[in-house]
């Protein structure tokens, strides 16, 4: 039987972790890499790299981190942050990527995810969202949740998946950095029709809203989160353990 | 020494790191004369079964596999590079595989499942642990990433994982043997999965 996910992000600038709350007040924590390995030893089933890097320097700074946690962390790593063409896909990928995720970039140019799925496949090409709701539906935020693009998300989200993309990071711009669990509504709009894995992101606070989630939502497949990770207010052991008494499907690492 | 297959077809770096994580030399080529003095081929492999077969054909490495196979030296095809080994795929028309192993690829039943199969699934082994796993316990979970599945290989199957339905997750006939998850992907156990293959010689499976 497939486990339900478990996946911390790491938001990296200049090749340092960094998390905010609501997309503000960055705060800087400890080294990537190093991060990496702790949580691929305590159970991480995936490991979603964001660069939130402006400058090119920067961006040399993000490869040799991706490169360097490819060489010790034996697990499913996913890119995002600033992937606007192939030839960015190219570059992640080459540092040891396996799975690339696009959002404003998709937006900017929807033909992206097409042409991606076609090169990589589709298994490659996640589509990231940013969602809040305006005026009663959900729509669709661009670059790191502050530019409101008017595109109704539902709609975008179908059509991401018949362009190609593998899977659907659907974060709640609404729950993010208020740990007071996930958006259950909007995710369960996604779930309703969504025919690849969605993973769902903004809004964990302690383990039960995990629990709570793949409960009520046996169609999400995975949980994505930040902050109460790096500051150790949830471990990944105890979590996964907790998931195992409640007979959510999880994968055990030995110690 | 064991041999990564370079045939143009997806990312070889992780499958290098995690060699080299288990202190395992390795070479990634797809110099003929190299893959000749293998003690040991990885045949990997993603993307579209056909693409992948036709790089094999130009990069002219097929008579060297048949000659490795026909000489006993192990072989592990991982994902797309496990179809390969198979009789035939039906992914987009019918396309002829190498035929090293009995069977033919198919896509998974979508019945009630989300396609690809993505993600960690667990390992059953049946009655008797195929070398390749044994330093495995039945049950432990492996990254899984594939929408087509080897069937009618009852005779090499050596682990199953379910999916809707029971899904061929690894087969093993005499020295060739293939994975249709990623090991290099799958944590300490994928890891211990590779150190098996990398223990294992020319002649004696």
């Amino acid at each position: 039987m497939i486990t339900k996910r478990i996946i911390p992000c790491l938001d990296v600038r200049d090749g340092q972790v960094v998390k905010g709350t609501n997309f503000v007040g960055l705060k800087e924590i400890a080294s990537p890499v190093e991060l990496a390995k702790q949580y691929s030893a305590s159970g991480a089933d995936e490991l979603v790299f964001y660069d939130i890097t402006a400058s090119s320097d920067g961006r040399d700074l993000f490869t040799d981190v991706l490169t360097e946690t490819a060489k010790n962390v034996f697990i499913p790593l996913t890119v995002g942050g600033g992937i606007r063409s192939l030839k960015d896909f190219d570059r992640v990928l080459k540092c040891g990527a396996d799975k690339v995720s696009v959002n404003s970039g998709a937006i900017a140019d929807p033909t992206l995810i097409a042409r991606a799925a076609k090169v990589y496949g589709d298994q490659c090409v996640v589509l990231s969202v940013d969602v809040k709701r305006v005026d009663g539906s959900f729509r669709v935020f661009a670059k790191g949740g502050r530019v409101d693009t008017g595109l109704d998300a539902l709609d975008w989200i179908k059509k991401g998946i018949d362009e190609g993309a593998g899977e659907i990071v659907l974060n709640s711009i609404d729950t993010d950095g208020v740990k007071r669990g996930f958006d259950l509504e909007m995710l369960a709009a996604v779930t309703a029709f969504s025919t690849v894995p969605v993973i769902a992101s903004g809004g964990a606070g302690k383990i039960e809203d995990f629990i709570t989630l793949f409960k009520r939502l046996p169609k999400v497949d995975a949980g994505l989160a930040a902050s109460i990770f790096h500051f150790g207010e949830v471990s990944i052991a105890d979590l996964k353990k907790e998931m195992l008494k409640n007979a959510i499907p999880a994968r055990i690492v030995k110690e | 020494m064991t041999v990564i297959l370079d045939y143009g077809v997806g990312n070889l770096f992780s499958l290098g790191c995690s060699l080299a994580a288990i202190g395992e030399a390795s070479e990634i080529t797809s110099d003929a004369a190299r893959i000749e003095q293998a003690d040991r081929i990885i045949l990997p492999g993603v993307g579209a079964f056909r693409d992948a077969m036709e790089k094999l054909k130009s990069s002219g490495l097929i008579s060297v596999l048949k000659r490795a196979a026909a000489k006993g030296t192990p072989l592990l095809g991982i994902c797309l590079g496990m179809q390969l080994l198979f009789e035939k795929s039906y992914e987009y028309g019918e396309h002829e595989g190498l035929g090293f192993l009995k069977g033919v690829v198919k896509p998974i039943p979508a019945a009630g499942v989300k396609i690809p199969h993505m993600g960690w699934n667990a390992l059953s082994f049946g009655q008797k642990k195929h070398p390749l796993f044994k330093y495995l316990t039945e049950g432990d979970c492996v990254y899984f990433v594939h929408s087509y599945a080897a069937v009618g290989c009852d005779d090499s199957v050596i682990a199953l994982a379910e999916y809707g339905t029971p899904v061929t997750a690894a087969v093993a006939k005499g020295s060739i043997l293939g994975c249709q998850f990623h090991p290099e992907k799958s944590g300490e156990v994928g890891l211990k999965i590779l150190r098996a293959f990398c223990e294992m010689k020319e002649g004696e499976v």
